[in-house]
């Protein structure tokens, strides 16, 4: 298992891999928001969280289909699926590794990117611990559309049609506990309900995910 | 008995290509799956290595005793033939490549990244993975296909040893590797009967 994580952080860092594409991504959406919106601080600062979560969001989506189907490609998903390794370890695996790879750089990268969205000072630490909370459920929704679409030419957009609305949960629970932190609320019902969204995909979806491989493999 | 399968009944595509399928592979021994192409012979392979779920029959002896190679070696282009046969070895709990990478004379490609090797090349990295999974039961769909006559001549040694160590091969390949212990099983007679009654059915 730390094998197979260690080689799809590899991967993922060599030349022609993932990492930074939606660090990139997210990069844009908050640089030319501000240009979009114009020189409105007040307005600005009223959408920060929400641009911050939708970037956020997106940038996951783009590299959602590189998690299994370039596996599947070159056969080391059917070669994974003979090794002793149970495929939900495999999922979970690729989550984490998704996760790392796209949702931490963005968790990291949101507080210096608010500064261009001129995101109230309170709402930073909300920001930051909503997009910790709620990330990692992003790439484990994402790791299970992506395994229910491999294998499928031009996948992707089906992809994103099946994963886009099981992601507006974790959306509007995000950005609300973001919200709330920069008008000065009390976030504690918004954060307990995106953690139990994060903690219940976690502890489900791999099932489902494998499940659905393995009727993909056949 | 390492490997038995039993009345063995396939589809592709959901129409039915084999049935009544039957052999024993036993251990030190190496069975060649030989018919035209369309017969179902990697389909066959899928199932017995449990990536398929057979139509009906049973295969018993398999569970966590395969290694499997398949037309796609499994290979990443940005690691190098080192990285690649140890992440290999290390999903399958074991550490040491030497062996594999002598066998088929690839120490002096080490180095490279697998995106630069040849077809060959690649293909004898694929095999070499066999070697570092411990596996008794090698499973091969047309492991020779892309092979220059040496490479074939270092794989027919490879699996030599192999059977020699209490291993057993079953492949599907059409070109003869020079094993005198390799039994033959041509798979044509066991062609599933067209079933239209079925076709029916679905449109009932």
């Amino acid at each position: 298992m730390r094998a197979l994580l260690l080689r799809d952080l590899m991967l993922a860092i060599r030349a022609g891999g993932g990492f930074g594409l939606g660090l990139a991504f997210f990069l844009i959406v908050t640089v030319l928001v501000p240009f979009g919106v114009g020189p409105q601080t007040e307005l600005l600062s009223r959408i920060a969280p929400g641009i911050l979560w939708i970037g956020a969001l997106l940038a996951c989506l783009l590299s959602l289909d590189r998690i299994l189907a370039l596996d599947w490609e070159d056969g080391s998903l059917d070669l994974l699926a003979t090794a002793p390794l149970p495929m939900e370890g495999i999922v979970t695996i690729k989550a984490l590794a998704h996760w790392i790879t796209t949702g931490l750089p963005l968790v990291l990268a949101a507080p210096v990117l608010g500064v261009l969205l001129s995101l109230p000072v309170p709402a930073y630490q909300w920001v930051v611990i909503s997009l910790a909370v709620g990330t990692p459920a992003l790439s484990v929704i994402g790791t299970f559309g992506a395994a229910l679409t491999v294998g499928l030419k031009r996948g992707g957009l089906l992809m994103s049609l099946l994963v886009l609305p099981l992601y507006v949960p974790t959306l509007i629970f995000g950005a609300e506990v973001a919200r709330r932190g920069a008008e000065g609320l009390t976030v504690q019902t918004p954060l307990l309900l995106l953690a139990g969204i994060s903690f219940g995909v976690i502890a489900l979806l791999p099932f489902a995910s494998a499940a659905v491989l393995r009727i993909n493999l056949r | 008995m390492v490997l038995t399968v039993r009345d063995l009944a396939v589809t592709r595509g959901g129409l039915a290509i084999l049935e009544g399928v039957s052999f024993d592979l036993n251990a030190g021994e190496a069975l060649v799956l030989r018919g035209p192409n369309g017969i179902g012979k990697t389909t066959l392979l899928r199932s017995v290595a449990g990536l398929q779920p057979p139509e009906g029959g049973t295969v018993t002896g398999a569970e966590d005793q395969i290694a499997y190679a398949a037309h796609s070696d499994g290979l990443k282009a940005m690691l190098s033939v080192t990285e690649n046969l140890k992440f290999w070895a290390s999903v399958f709990g074991l550490s040491d490549i030497e062996p594999a990478l002598i066998a088929f004379d690839l120490t002096e490609l080490r180095n490279r990244m697998a995106g630069t090797l040849s077809a060959g090349q690649k293909r004898r990295l694929g095999l070499a993975r066999l070697m570092v999974t411990g596996r008794p039961i090698w499973v091969l769909d047309e492991p020779t296909v892309s092979l220059d006559a040496a490479s074939v001549a270092l794989f027919a040694e490879a699996v030599r040893a192999h059977l020699q160590q209490g291993g057993s091969a079953l492949m599907a390949t059409h070109i003869d590797l020079g094993l005198d212990e390799a039994r033959v099983l041509d798979l044509t007679p066991f062609k599933a009967a067209p079933r239209t009654r079925q076709m029916d059915e679905a449109f009932l």
